[in-house]
């Protein structure tokens, strides 16, 4: 590991100012720091931000809740609101790692973690996304677990949060301060697919920081988050989905929420699914339906296209699941 | 009995190899090679050599002197040639631990002359050959009867292709040395090793010294699974670098490094086939294996022995064929053989037994041999059909309705699955000492304690043979001054070391003095002509998601038959250890090659994935009380590897009768059973 300086943040605006070229934010290192130990991020300075003071969970007025960027995935499981109100996001971030791990990461560093592509965190290959211009081993190489939607001919890799596929599902409000201001990014939103610049995971700025996660009000129906994964716990998603529904005394979908996790460089809002879905018919017809919409789109690899049957009979059988 | 340094262990007293206290220690760092095959074509270590902190660099640039060279893994920096990604080509010696792995990283310029690498292994694979012996060494090839006509005899038969792919170790402790000369050019290595006297034997003779000028010291280890077996390239880059810096020297692999350098399980493609009369006797067993070894060193793992020992039949062939590649050396992973070829042989039962229409327990009765079917001799104990039936009776197999795909519990599909395991009980020449002091006895032997609890077992074996209590007993192990011992290995410590100390104690009843000393060399050269195995009956039980295609292991049993158990509560740890491991070849567990850039892709844990708690079930153990007095005096087999032999080919069959789907390639992934 080179060196680097290290400095902690006082409050948000002192961790904007102290953002040079070659600075990066550490919340909880969880992810930054194994990035380091590889090589893979190099960076000059470190301001750490994970004891700014973001800690908290509260309701806002319209019924919704605003979390602080640096509370721990574990405090943001537990919490009773988030279990209660919002399960599917509770759900998702206690799927995600280990509790070890959970209690260190925070809500801004699970957002913006990085790929789990073998090909980035190894710095003697080319990769387009951490080596700009080198290419793409993955494409011809392993990528059974990476991308069936969305990607390029650039980068296959997956976004791995399992929290950011319930706050895509939710609509969360990702609230971000920088050098230019203050600013509001929605999600789906935040993160962006591959392109020609994989290098980008997120729209943010070179030191634009989180500071809240806002959800409006939850959704009427029920919830839940589902990963699919190759052990029991402690392994990233092969597939993951968050998932609402509400059907009205008539059967019909008055409401859902569709977002897959492990399918895409961001967490991916399943909306054709949706429109297919609401105000149709429930039942195993319309799950299908709305799941081969949203598939249509995939363009499996040739070592992944399990990922599209995985994906649909996610969405059917979760579906089936919570209706009442 | 509970362990006797389980205090020790708990409270961090334990030193392992890394921990010991070294007054003006310093640190290296190993560079690997980053292509597959070719030359080094210039090596400069300028930058490193001038960073703040770095003592000095070793390479082949300046080729460092050895003794013997023999062990082309242990002849480090010896030449150019690279024969594999991720094989040392140079250390780095620094004040501290970050310096020396930052100026490993930037401080090394390697360039190569590269070569077009060949790291896959395929069943036509021009290269293959049939080795001469393999591991440890048996023949390579046996036939016996007329294997074509037993087949064309056959009213049902079974001709399948099982892979395994390679696995690795994954010894939580990683390899580890301090390597300190003394001022008379004594050599001593705290090293993370399965058997301080061979390691000691070895290292010397590589570095050139006699083996009376190198001490090895291994008190506490934490794990190997075969991968300490011997010394690995660390041991002797430790050694180089001490004297070239004329300090101690500490030095561990990475994890990432330990996949490169410290062994791994060979990928195996086998091709089993079976044929079977009516009543479900087998008319021929067919088993072939290809595998891999390096271009370095012929590692053949003995896959297909296992159809040696298993099951009587008239016609019976096995074959193992290897292919060198542009790979790291495999070697020994818990129950190598055994273990991948029971996978393929005991999954090819369960498709017999499917194709006669038979139970499989019974199939595998009707199979039961009078002697072992490869060699013709007698066993000294076989209780393969005890543990059969006990197993069948507290796993409530009565109960099982054959037919595959049809129990639905929610969305989860349930099947249950058995397999038979095996594993042989060996015994090598080892010494002890045992002396009084102040009416307590001291037992010195140069075993070696894994994490296996040998210590603690061999406290109370030699307490039995004292006939004191095991308070009266100190146990003096993990260190190659002491009587020498062969190692910790193929499932033979305990009835080695055992031996020597019982008999050690005896000569010291006898002759009612103050020490005795016992060597076994020519007890176990003289034992009479036996097959000796450990025999076992796995059962699982396994739920498979309709939709999804998880795989959860909802229930797993081994009975077992392997002699008298000594520490019932060591051996209970010991047989759930190796079921967990191969509940994780069965599922989880593969190291994936890249071909394009010839190396592991996944070479750490947070991609090869082992099973987690929450993937293991309470997994049941059983053992038969078993009387063999052609063993050892304690009359005991080896425990340490027969609980994973089993366990893949059992959740293997388990998925198929939940499923339908028969699953030859491991692991049993999602992904195999969505389509
Ligand atoms: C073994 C292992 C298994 C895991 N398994 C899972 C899993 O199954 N599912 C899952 O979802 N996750 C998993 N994770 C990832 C884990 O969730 C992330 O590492 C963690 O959430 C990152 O949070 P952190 O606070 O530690 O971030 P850090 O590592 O500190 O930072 C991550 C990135 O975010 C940036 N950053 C952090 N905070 C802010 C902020 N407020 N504003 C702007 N930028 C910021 C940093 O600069 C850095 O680039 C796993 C991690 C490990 C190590
Ligand atoms: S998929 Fe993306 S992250 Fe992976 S190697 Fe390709 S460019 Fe790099």
């Amino acid at each position: 590991m080179r060196p680097f300086d290290y400095v902690r943040a006082g409050d948000g605006r002192q961790a904007v100012g102290l953002h040079e070229p070659g600075t990066m934010y550490l919340a909880g290192g969880t992810n930054l720091v194994d990035l380091m130990r590889l090589g893979v991020a190099e960076p000059d300075r470190l301001v750490d931000v994970g004891r700014l003071p973001y800690d908290r969970i509260e309701p806002v007025p319209d019924g919704g809740v605003r979390i602080g960027a640096t509370v721990r995935n574990s405090d943001l499981g537990a919490h009773p609101d988030i279990r209660r109100r919002y399960p599917m996001l509770a759900r998702a971030v206690l799927s995600g790692a280990s509790g070890q791990v959970r209690n260190m990461a925070t809500v801004g560093g699970n957002l913006l973690q990085r790929t789990r592509c073998g090909y980035f965190q190894d710095v003697s290959k080319p990769c387009n996304k951490r080596a700009p211009g080198t290419g793409c081993p993955a494409i011809p190489g392993e990528h059974h677990n990476l991308a069936i939607v969305g990607h390029s001919d650039s980068c296959v890799a997956t976004h791995p949060s399992d929290m950011a596929v319930a706050l895509t599902a939710l609509d969360a409000r990702v609230h971000v301060t920088g050098t230019g201001g203050d600013r509001v990014v929605p999600m789906p939103g935040l993160h962006r697919l591959p392109g020609t610049d994989p290098q980008r995971d997120t729209v943010l700025e070179p030191g634009e920081l989180i500071t809240t996660v806002e959800l409006p009000a939850p959704p009427v129906g029920r919830s839940t988050y589902r990963k699919v994964r190759e052990r029991a716990s402690f392994a990233f998603a092969l597939v993951s989905i968050a998932a609402l529904l509400d059907i009205d005394s008539d059967g019909i979908v008055r409401e859902c929420r569709l977002a897959l996790g492990g399918v895409a460089h961001v967490p991916w809002r399943a909306a054709r699914a949706e429109d297919a879905l609401i105000g149709s018919v429930a039942g195993e017809e319309a799950y299908a339906a709305a799941a081969d919409a949203e598939l249509a789109l995939a363009r499996p690899l040739p070592r992944n296209a399990y990922k599209v049957a995985l994906a649909r009979n996610l969405i059917t059988s979760t579906l089936r699941e919570l209706a009442p | 009995m509970n362990r006797v340094e389980g205090r020790d262990k708990v409270t961090g007293q334990a030193t392992y190899a890394y921990e010991y206290d070294v007054e003006g220690v310093a640190y290296a760092f190993v560079v690997q090679s980053a292509i597959a095959k070719g030359r080094i074509r210039s090596l400069d270590a300028s930058a490193a050599l001038t960073t703040p902190g770095v003592l000095t660099v070793l390479s082949s640039a300046d080729r460092p002197e050895l003794g013997d060279t023999d062990d082309p893994e242990l002849a480090v920096f010896q030449g150019p040639e690279i024969a594999y990604h991720g094989q040392a080509v140079a250390v780095v010696v620094a004040e501290t631990l970050e310096v020396a792995r930052e100026a490993a990283r930037t401080g090394v310029r390697v360039e190569y002359d590269e070569e077009p690498h060949d790291v896959r292994l395929r069943p036509d694979h021009p290269g293959l050959y049939r080795p001469k012996v393999v591991n440890p060494g048996f023949p390579s090839r046996t036939e016996k009867g007329d294997v074509e006509a037993g087949l064309a005899d056959a009213v049902v038969t079974v001709d399948e292709v099982y892979t395994t792919p390679a696995l690795h170790n994954n010894a939580m402790e990683p390899h580890a040395t301090i390597a300190v000369w003394g001022p008379d050019g004594d050599l001593t290595l705290y090293d993370s090793t399965q058997g301080p006297t061979g390691h000691r034997d070895i290292t010397a003779r590589v570095l050139g010294l006699p083996p009376e000028r190198v001490r090895v010291v291994s008190r506490h280890v934490g794990g190997g699974f075969g991968s300490k077996g011997t010394p690995r390239p660390q041991a002797v880059i430790a050694a180089l670098a001490a004297r070239a810096a004329g300090r101690p020297v500490k030095l561990t692999l990475t994890r990432h490094q330990m996949y490169d350098m410290t062994g791994y399980r060979t990928p195996t493609i086998q091709r089993v086939r079976l044929g079977a009369d009516a009543q479900g006797r087998l008319t021929a067993l067919d088993h072939d294996v290809a595998e891999q070894s390096s271009t370095l060193k012929e590692f053949a793992e003995q896959t297909t022995v296992v159809s040696r020992v298993m099951y009587a039949t008239p016609a019976l062939r096995t074959d193992h064929h290897l292919a060198r590649l542009d790979v790291p050396t495999p070697s020994w992973m818990r129950a190598p053989g055994e273990t991948p070829g029971m996978f393929a042989l005991e999954s090819a039962m369960d498709e017999l037994a499917i194709a006669a229409g038979m139970d499989p327990i019974e199939l595998r009765i009707t199979n039961e041999p009078d002697a072992e079917p490869g060699s013709g001799r007698p066993y000294s104990s076989r209780n393969l059909v005890a543990c059969l039936r006990e197993g069948a009776h507290r796993f409530g197999w009565a109960r099982r309705d054959p037919e595959p795909g049809i129990r639905l519990e929610g969305r989860w599909l349930v099947g249950t699955g058995v397999a038979s395991s095996t594993y042989p009980a060996y015994r090598r020449p080892t010494s002890a000492s045992v002396s009084v002091l102040n009416g307590d006895f001291i037992v010195r032997v140069a075993a070696v304690d894994i994490g296996t609890g040998a210590r603690t077992a061999l406290t109370r074996i030699a307490a039995d043979a004292l006939g004191a209590s095991p308070e009266q007993v100190r146990v003096e192990i993990g260190d190659s001054d002491l009587p020498k011992a062969t190692l910790a290995g193929g499932s033979m410590g305990t009835a080695s070391w055992g031996t020597a100390v019982v008999r050690a104690c005896e000569a010291l009843l006898k002759n009612g003095g103050k020490e005795a000393t016992a060597d076994t060399t020519d007890e176990v050269g003289e034992a009479a002509d036996f097959a000796r195995h450990a025999f076992g009956a796995q059962f699982a039980e396994v739920r498979v998601h309709a939709d999804t295609g998880e795989v959860r292991v909802s229930r797993l049993l081994g009975v077992f038959a392997a002699g008298r158990i000594i520490a019932p509560k060591l051996a209970r740890s010991q047989f759930i250890g190796g079921m967990t491991m191969g509940l994780g070849m069965a599922l989880m567990e593969q190291t994936i090659t890249d071909p394009d850039f010839g190396d592991f892709l996944t070479d750490d844990l947070a991609q090869y994935h082992l099973p987690a708690c929450a993937d293991v079930p309470a997994i049941e153990v059983a053992w038969i009380d078993e009387e063999d007095p052609y063993l050892n005096p304690m009359g005991s087999k080896g425990i340490g590897e027969i609980g994973i032999v089993g366990t893949a080919a059992a959740i293997a069959n388990a998925v198929h009768h939940a499923t339908g789907h028969r699953i030859r390639h491991l692991p049993i992934t999602p992904d195999k059973l969505l389509i």
